[in-house]
């Protein structure tokens, strides 16, 4: 069928064919339109020499002599002839095929054509896109040829659609191929292919005009659910980022009951860290720059676990059992750390790199998925089941949790709790630490950085549950995915204003959180 | 004798005498002394000192949530602002047809957005006596929903200071939207002036300053009144022992919301006096960083005295004030030595501990206790 | 042995089947207090199994138990400070318990002494029983009513009861344990309930105060029902009352004390089997 059309269109192009017998003559015309025709004509002619005479008139490297009209190609220093390619032996008086923007549209298409002969799959594949694009009748020869000869599955899929998308916008294809033309684009179902439907809704027949409209809505519904699982995807991703900043706050505050305003200053000294070592390395060993990260990792816990434990040690532990005094001095800590590190490195955004494994993006069943967000989900559901280890299953983790259900006795026995007392809050700052490089890649750094996450990152351990780590991860997914399903419909400023409201409402609700402990008790 | 206490005890007789003195010197000093003289008061710190006042004001109110009754409000300056946002729609209006753009009705930010008319909440705003209304009902109603909701379902210490301050936030985010029609990002500025008076000019300066010294004793007086009674008993009793109160009959619940909503109506009008003052109010005025600073202003002062809360707004907005002006990159740091020093050495404030030392033991008894009010978190928020 | 064998003869006083229901409400029952079959569950744990006990007016019962039984529980119920899975409490025939919280409970009538002594520490002893006296306690009483023309005799009564009168203009934060335990019995006094409940009230005290407790006690009851948990056994012998033995959250024996202390099995759950 398809070949049969095909050859029906060959037959019908012949005409137009015919006239410019010869492309040569075109191109060494006078008038744009003339060497415009000359463009087209040689991509149709299937000529071999097409390809680097073309190149040579976007270039401007096409030489003509108005004395014969002959064509001449300047490669380097030689010029050659254009229709041989052979050394010119007399190349005097010689002056460039002028181009206009419509030639140029014209020598785009032409290529495309003659890239849809290549026997390369991955150029046919983007010739046949460009066909799509341009949506040029004289492609179509070329795109039928190459359809009759096309061997790869996917590459028959882009040409398939191409000529469809051809068909629809060449005037006078009749209503039988309009109409199946309608099917291919409909199967494309993006956004373009929704153009091209919707173009349809002038079509004179009312077969096609309802083939569109069918193909409309169900395009429609496809986007909706490509856009919804977008949205979803995006939402893992700020999720995870919660997750990230909240994660160590679930210890100090969660688990240990201290409210570390400076929580967040914590996660800013990370991403500076992550600065720092980012400098040293471009300064002493540029080689390792795509280690970076990797290094910095540990670099910020230490240094944000070092901070913590000697904020435990000269703060908190005067203050156990006192959240709300905890609270007024850490803050008052948050805001000297901010001011030291503005003091150290100045007001403005410091520049941290990605490396190479960080960027780019991929297509995933239409999503579009970039790595740096993949890699900071996967980072974080790391961070996430390595602290849950770490409390469930070592002897810290043990005594950890000895020590926060009941200071006395676990003191009784022979731990330490003071010590504990530091390490924990030291781990939960350094897990801060870690969160810090993370967010360097997506975020600025500045003295600032922490500020942006402390109210979220408390929302997150209230509304997961206060002790609860399980309930921190479920929390942060939860609002994360639920303020980018609402942001297309109110804006990014409003969903996370109604999140604010939501969780204010959910707390009444229920006040100690979505996972909270029963208990005579915690009820008291 | 009858169960309530004196209204005015000694410490409130020294705040009230300072306070009137305050109010009688800086006018004297600024209207009758010659400009050339070296006493002459500039009237820009006539403005200063006025700013001063309406901060102590709002001190005096989180005094009586925090102090008094164990709720640590994150958010007072949510009620602060909204309270100087309801006097700044007021002032806007007062500007008429003097804009830039010269549109008798819509403010100048409305003409660049493009509205055609005056949005409904607008509406009323041209009255002083609506806009004075709003000034108490718009903070107080917001306070009396917000409390009923989470006293009510018992949210209290660490939890309640948290959504306090997300409620801050959520406005503040509110208001920088131009949506809001309320200035967005620059909010509301370029007053012209109230009630007649110019607001640049000395006379109004002078008044407002005065005004808001009144507004600072009468706020005072009924935080006073409000703790002296049994009422403030109450208050105090659910402050120590909230779940006993219920025990004996008490429904928390209701003495938590007239305080916290007196308190935020009290908050509004500090902003409201605030506004005219330093000419300008803007989303800013939410950040949850501003409420924070109120809360040290009251631990420097001593919570639970309510004259020290005054004091404490006041010291520490000079300092504020000396510090930026001769090394702007020190303040902070003190700010934030000034919150770890107050919890570590002095929690009971500078006043607090002065009682203690003079008034003996049976006066300190009333003040917080010395170990934390809040319910023991690390009690009942353990495991994991 | 299981727990079916523990179960009282009172279980079985009501009719299966009645509900908590607008029907329930007309049914009287000439006792103050009647619990029917309340269980309490903590995250798996059972704190009461199956609690039945009814109490008369005036009457006075002592409710003894080892560590764990059920007693503190049962009285949170009782106060609405927890909500039993299920079962029945009805106060004075018609009210009832599980669907009201904690202030109106106490309303109904029903005073609570803790086990560990709470009282308002920044208050003087005065301003506790003022804060305790029966009468409105809405807002606006407080604020502008009468609790604050309280005349000074009927306060400094009340302290002359529990022997605290000399201390009256003291923070309660002064005293010593015991005399906590005076002053929130004292506060209960001055609530005037039909009902206290008395939680532990003699820990902490020296035998002549103990003795002295139990007097005062004496004399309340008649006037009001008391319900007293207590494991000093010779200030149970001096309350002369009626004692429940409870035991993994329902009741093991009731009776005389000479008959609840020579039941065998009360012998076996304090002595170990």
């Amino acid at each position: 069928m398809t070949r049969l059309l095909a050859l029906l269109f060959l037959l019908l192009s012949a005409p137009a064919l015919a006239q410019n017998a010869d492309p040569y003559a075109g191109l060494a015309g006078d008038g744009y339109a003339e060497i415009e025709a000359g463009v087209s004509g040689l991509a149709a002619s299937g000529d071999p020499r097409a390809g680097a005479i073309l190149a040579a008139l976007a270039d401007g490297r096409l030489l003509v002599r108005p004395a014969d009209k002959a064509l001449f190609i300047r490669q380097g220093g030689a010029v050659v002839d254009a229709r041989t390619g052979a050394a010119a032996a007399d190349a005097a008086d010689l002056k460039p095929v002028k181009a206009n923007n419509r030639v140029r549209r014209a020598i785009e298409a032409a290529r495309g054509q003659l890239d849809l002969a290549s026997p390369e799959t991955g150029r046919r594949r983007a010739a046949a896109d460009a066909v799509f694009k341009a949506r040029d009748a004289a492609a179509l020869p070329a795109l039928d040829a190459a359809l009759a000869r096309e061997k790869d599955a996917g590459v028959r899929q882009a040409m398939t659609e191409a000529r469809a998308a051809v068909l629809l916008a060449r005037p006078g294809t009749p209503e039988v191929d309009r109409l199946n033309a309608v099917p291919p684009i409909q199967a494309r179902g993006d956004g373009d292919a929704m153009g091209i439907l919707r173009g349809l809704g002038s079509d004179p027949s009312e077969a096609v005009r309802a083939a569109a409209a069918r193909g409309i809505a169900a395009i429609e519904t496809r986007l909706a659910i490509v856009g919804a699982l977008q949205n979803v995807w995006y939402g893992v991703s700020l999720g995870s980022v919660l997750l990230l900043a909240a994660i160590g706050l679930a210890i100090t505050f969660g688990v240990m009951g201290v409210i570390n305003m400076a929580h967040g200053e914590m996660v800013m000294l990370g991403a500076y860290t992550t600065y720092l070592v980012q400098e040293l390395i471009r300064a002493k060993m540029p080689g390792l720059f795509g280690w970076s990260l990797a290094i910095s990792i540990p670099c910020a816990f230490l240094v944000a676990g070092l901070v913590g434990v000697l904020i435990e040690r000269f703060v908190i532990r005067f203050l156990y059992g006192r959240p709300l005094e905890t609270l007024l001095a850490t803050f008052g800590v948050s805001l000297v750390l901010q001011q030291a590190v503005r003091s150290l490195f100045g007001p403005t955004n410091r520049e941290v790199g990605a490396p190479a494994f960080m960027s780019g993006a991929f297509d995933f069943y239409g999503l579009s998925v970039t790595w740096g967000r993949l890699w900071i989900i996967v980072f974080a559901m790391a961070v996430f089941f390595g602290l849950l280890f770490v409390l469930r299953k070592t002897a810290f983790g043990l005594k950890t949790r000895a020590v926060t259900q009941n200071r006395r006795m676990a003191a009784a026995m022979g731990i330490r709790t003071p010590y504990v007392d530091a390490l924990t809050f030291g781990l939960g700052s350094g897990i801060a630490g870690i969160a810090g490089v993370a967010l360097s890649q997506i975020d600025n750094v500045s003295p600032n950085l922490g500020q942006g996450y402390i109210i979220d990152s408390f929302l997150v351990v209230v509304f997961g549950g206060v002790g609860n780590l399980w309930g921190t991860l479920v929390a942060a997914l939860t609002l994360g995915v639920v303020n980018k399903l609402a942001e297309p419909y109110v804006g990014a400023v409003l969903a996370k204003i109604g999140l604010l409201v939501f969780i204010i409402l959910f707390i009444q609700k229920r006040p100690r959180g979505l996972f909270a402990l029963k208990g005579r008790a915690v009820e008291s | 004798m009858s169960p309530r206490s004196r209204l005015i005890d000694p410490k409130g007789w020294i705040f009230l005498a300072a306070l009137g003195a305050f109010c009688v010197a800086v006018p004297v000093l600024n209207l009758v002394v010659p400009e050339g003289s070296g006493l002459h008061l500039p009237t820009y710190l006539v403005a200063l000192f006025g700013k001063y006042l309406a901060y102590a004001l709002l001190a005096v109110s989180l005094d009586l949530v925090w102090g008094y009754c164990g709720i640590l409000s994150l958010g007072h300056g949510a009620f602060f602002a909204l309270g100087g946002y309801a006097m700044g729609m007021y002032l806007m209006r007062q500007i008429g047809p003097r804009g830039v753009y010269g549109n008798p009705v819509l403010p100048d930010f409305m003409v660049f957005l493009n509205y055609k008319e005056l949005p409904w909440y607008w509406y009323g705003f041209d009255h002083f006596a609506f806009a004075a209304l709003m000034v108490l009902l718009v903070p107080g109603l917001l306070a009396f929903v917000f409390g009923w909701l989470a006293f009510r379902s018992r949210v209290t210490g660490v939890y309640l200071s948290i959504i306090t301050q997300a409620l801050t936030y959520a406005l503040m985010l509110a208001f920088f939207r131009n949506d809001m029609g309320l200035g967005g990002n620059n909010g509301l500025t370029d007053f012209k002036d109230l009630l007649g008076f110019s607001v640049q000019s000395q006379n109004f300066r002078v008044g407002i300053f005065v005004a808001t010294g009144v507004a600072l004793a009468l706020g005072y007086l009924i935080a006073r009144f409000m703790t002296v009674s049994a009422y403030g008993k109450i208050l105090i009793a659910v402050r120590d022992a909230e779940s006993r109160t219920r025990f004996l009959g008490y429904r928390p619940e209701h003495y938590k919301t007239l305080a916290f909503t007196v308190s935020a109506m009290m908050a509004g009008v500090a902003g409201a006096l605030y506004v005219p003052q330093v000419g300008i109010i803007n989303p800013g005025e939410f950040a949850p960083g501003n409420s924070i600073e109120a809360v040290i202003w009251v631990a420097v002062g001593g919570r639970g005295t309510l004259v020290g809360a005054a004091l404490g707004a006041v010291l520490v907005n000079y300092a504020k004030t000396v510090l930026t002006g001769a090394m702007p990159d020190a303040w902070l740091f003190a700010l934030g030595a000034l919150f770890v020093v107050v919890t570590l050495f002095l929690p009971r404030g500078l006043v607090g501990t002065a009682v203690e030392r003079l008034g003996g033991r049976r006066a300190a008894a009333k003040l917080p206790p010395e170990p934390a009010i809040a319910p023991k978190l690390a009690e009942e928020g353990q495991g994991s | 042995m299981s727990t079916a064998t523990l179960e009282p003869p009172a279980a079985h006083a009501t009719p299966p089947g009645l509900g908590t229901g607008p029907a329930n409400k007309k049914r009287q029952t000439d006792a103050l207090l009647y619990l029917d079959d309340l269980r309490v569950t903590f995250d798996g744990y059972k704190a009461l199994r199956g609690l039945s006990l009814t109490l008369s007016r005036g009457e006075m019962r002592a409710i003894i138990g080892p560590n764990g039984a059920g007693k503190t529980t049962m009285m949170d119920c009782i106060t609405g400070k927890t909500r039993p899975d299920t079962g029945i409490a009805l106060f004075d025939g018609t009210h009832d318990l599980l669907t009201l919280d904690e202030p109106a409970i106490a309303d109904l009538g029903i005073g609570r002494k803790f086990q560990k002594p709470t009282v308002f520490e920044s208050h003087t002893l005065s301003d506790n029983i003022l804060l305790a006296l029966k009468g409105p306690r809405a807002g606006f009483s407080s604020l502008f009513g009468w609790r604050n023309r309280v005349e000074r005799g009927r306060i400094d009564a009340l302290l002359e009861t529990v022997g605290l009168l000399p201390h009256r203009d003291r923070p309660a934060a002064d005293l010593s344990h015991g005399q906590k335990q005076w002053l929130e019995i004292g506060m209960l006094l001055a609530q005037d309930p039909k009902l206290l409940l008395v939680d532990e009230p003699v820990a902490g005290m020296t035998d002549a105060e103990t003795a002295e407790t139990a007097n005062l006690l004496r004399r309340i009851a008649g006037e009001h029902a008391v319900v007293v948990v207590e494991h000093d056994m010779h200030f149970v012998r001096a309350l002369e009352c009626r004692v429940t033995c409870l035991h993994e959250g329902a009741v093991l024996a009731e009776g005389s004390i000479d008959a609840v202390s020579a039941d065998p099995r009360v012998v076996e759950v304090y002595l170990g089997r």
